[in-house]
């Protein structure tokens, strides 16, 4: 049997400071910020909130500092992000440009593109989403349609992304396109591309969910026009450059941290003599997270020192995912106390019903359940 | 990890893979004291990992310990080793020399009355391993620390055997007007005996988990139903992932205990991991017996001994319920505000 390791890692003690001083930004910048807000966690976005965190270097830390990045550690990096994401601070916007376009773009993506895009995504003014899932293809990522065909001077684009979350904020798609057609080798002929979502033929609709918000989208590409010199990495290469982007989209602690401020609501409302069953089951979720916390430290370690914890990295999303989706209906469990959003709504009511309404997703974002179950399954080596 | 965890590690993974057959954990179960195995484990240095080398240790520290434990619970080894590793470390804490042989320990702390005089008196339950260890380790709660004394098991009037349900002796003992061998005051809070137990607890508990992963992915890959093996069906796969994740924390809950002893105060840690494995024991037991069908239920096929053990571990040194009750009294008390900041401040 293959097998996984978790060696337990501190974070070293400079990012103590560092942590001080998150601490000490986000008390300062979202002293008004409701709870109700603060529930959206990372898939809830302000971009003057993004502004102000690049202005405190804490976009693309890790990156270098020609292409504006802070180049500091990726633990000064975890850092930042476990106080954001526990603050309930809104970093949506900028969060998939700093988590995974940035670092894609560094491995695989040409000076120039580096240059023209990476600046502007440090000091926050500049947002990624990421075009892989079609109305067809969820799951089954290679069965994508929607198709790039050379033209002068670049491609010709074709085609529908699906539950694209913060296209209609984003400046910048990372998308994967079916460059040639689809053969026997399914992973064949797919490319990513940078493209500008300004440009003409690209229409961006949101798309309402269940809780009422309309943060994906579907993003229709009609004879857009994306020049050649946008193709990220390797023309017919973008299913290895996407298993390698995934991999940073799995790894990070937000994983884990989605219904944080729930959990923190929660123990708000309980009593401070609480009954045995509630002293139990928030004994329970203090031992699931510390538990959380030192495998995605470790996880952290492992990418700092430039190991690939694929095996690894799955194993802590899917029991966050797990941890994370129960928090909600423990709430509910817990307490007589109903998720609500009318105006009446306590903060409590508003962030318990916006955690009950939004715990579906986590187990669907980045990757579903069945595909993560799979990867583990794989490093097994059971299939 | 040191140089003296790798060598640990393989000493141990050796020793214990060549001797802890199935034959010597049936008989073990029967009653029959493992001897052999015992004294190979002495030789080998396993059971002193974490004291002094003046203590006639292996100069590691619980981080040694931790790999050994681990290990013991992973081969599912009939020895009091925990008890033995628990022991030696309390009395080195009091500063008395450690016996060779099997130790145990009286696994709450007694009335300081009890360790006043040069003899005692004293009817204990459930004392892990007592049927079989030379020495047990009595420590009483005096108000100011912890007072460790040595009593020799012949001395006993009398050792009630008993068993859990992994077949473990855990026995009565009474003692009347028994020699006290060796007894010392330490500053060591009334409750190490039962907190550094779920520890120990823990440890193995992590190891029997790598057991059942490793049992259940082995014979997946072998048990044919339908033309194919049943690893190769998605829904067992499945199953597969969800046990890894279960064994994954419960390593990591454990490991993180070990290292927190290490810089004192691990009280924390330990009610987190002896809380989070013991949750996970459901889930991984089912698992492991369900891959397995109707075979893993026989006596015969072994993976009984691995799940018999985690339910037995689960109960003893406070169960998941009463380490959960107390992290979040702790929580609670100390108000949501407060959660974020006191876990990120843990061992800075």
């Amino acid at each position: 049997m293959n097998t996984f390791s978790f060696a337990p890692r501190d974070l070293p003690p400079e990012t103590d400071a560092l942590r001080a001083e998150v601490r000490g930004f986000l008390d300062e910048t979202l002293r008004d910020f409701p709870p109700a807000k603060r529930a959206f966690t990372w898939s809830g976005g302000d971009p003057a909130f993004s502004r102000k965190v690049g202005e405190r270097g804490w976009i693309g830390m890790t990156w270098p500092t020609k292409y504006g990045g802070g180049g500091r550690s990726a633990f000064e990096r975890y850092v930042v992000l476990e106080e954001m994401l526990t603050a309930g601070a809104p970093v949506g916007a900028h969060w998939v440009g700093d988590r995974q376009s940035g670092p894609l773009l560094l491995r695989y993506g040409t000076e120039a593109q580096r240059a023209r895009v990476l600046p502007s995504t440090c000091r926050g003014e500049s947002f990624f989403c990421i075009g892989m899932s079609e109305p067809d293809s969820g799951s089954d990522l290679a069965s994508i349609r929607a198709r790039a065909v050379p033209t002068d001077g670049g491609w010709i684009v074709n085609g529908t992304k699906l539950w694209t979350s913060g296209a209609a904020a984003a400046h910048y798609m990372i998308a994967l396109f079916r460059t040639a057609p689809e053969t026997e080798a399914r992973h064949a002929g797919l490319s990513q591309f940078i493209v500008d979502l300004s440009g003409p033929g690209i229409t961006v609709r949101a798309i309402r969910d269940l809780a009422g918000s309309d943060h994906f989208c579907e993003v229709v590409f009609e004879d857009a026009f994306v020049a050649a010199d946008m193709l990220v990495g390797e023309e017919g290469g973008g299913w290895r450059q996407v298993m390698a982007e995934l991999a940073y989209e799995r790894s990070g602690p937000e994983r884990y941290l989605s219904c944080y401020p729930l959990l923190a609501a929660l123990m708000r409302e309980l009593p401070s003599a609480p009954s045995e069953r509630q002293a139990i089951e928030i004994g329970r979720q203090v031992a699931h997270l510390a538990t959380l916390r030192a495998m995605s430290i470790s996880v952290a370690g492992m990418l700092d020192a430039g190991d690939n914890p694929a095996l690894e990295a799955a194993l802590v999303k899917d029991i966050g995912c797990v941890f994370e989706q129960a928090l909600p209906g423990l709430a509910q469990s817990l307490l007589e106390v109903a998720p609500r959003v009318d105006a009446g709504a306590t903060d409590y009511q508003q962030v318990l019903a916006h955690c009950v309404q939004n715990a579906p997703s986590f187990s669907l974002r980045g990757g579903t359940r069945e595909i993560l179950r799979g990867i583990i399954a794989r490093g097994l080596g059971l299939r | 990890m040191s140089e003296l965890r790798v060598m640990l590690e393989d000493a141990v993974t050796r020793l214990f893979g060549d001797r802890v057959t199935r034959e010597c954990v049936e008989a073990a179960e029967r009653g029959a004291w493992q001897g052999d195995l015992w004294r190979a484990v002495e030789e080998n240095g396993l059971t002193r990992p974490h004291l002094p080398e003046d203590a006639g240790g292996a100069g590691g520290s619980w981080l040694e310990a931790y790999v050994i434990l681990r290990a013991s619970g992973r081969y599912t080894v009939p020895l009091p080793l925990a008890e033995t590793v628990l022991a030696s470390w309390l009395l080195t804490e009091a500063k008395i020399d450690v016996p060779d042989g099997p130790l145990t320990i009286v696994p709450t702390a007694v009335d300081a009355a009890v360790l006043g005089g040069e003899a005692v008196t004293l009817d204990v339950a459930d004392v892990p391993w007592a049927s079989v260890a030379a020495h047990i380790v009595v420590a009483a709660d005096t108000g100011d620390g912890l007072r460790v004394a040595l009593l020799s098991s012949a001395s006993a009037a009398e050792i009630r055997g008993g068993q859990n349900i992994a077949r473990e002796p855990r026995d009565g003992v009474r003692f009347v007007a028994a020699p006290v061998l060796a007894s010392a005051q330490t500053t060591l809070t009334a409750d190490v005996v039962h907190v550094y137990g779920a520890m120990v607890r823990s440890a193995q508990m992590a190891g029997a988990m790598e057991a059942l992963l490793a049992q259940s992915v082995q014979y997946a890959g072998e048990r044919v139903q339908f033309g194919r093996a049943i690893a190769k069906f998605q829904v067992i796969q499945h199953e597969l992932a969800k046990l890894a994740g279960a064994v994954a924390a419960s390593g990591a809950a454990a490991e993180a205990a070990f290292v927190a002893a290490t810089r004192g105060h691990p009280r924390f840690e330990i009610a987190v991991a002896k809380t989070r494995i013991g949750d996970a024991v459901d889930q991984a037991t089912s698992i492991a017996h369900q891959v397995h069908g109707a075979i893993g239920f026989t006596y015969e096929h072994g993976l009984h001994f691995a799940t018999r053990r985690l339910w037995a571990w689960r109960s003893e040194f406070g169960s998941d319920a009463y380490w959960a009750e107390e992290l979040g009294r702790a929580a609670l008390a100390r108000g949501a505000d407060a959660l974020w900041p006191d876990l990120t401040a843990r061992g800075r």
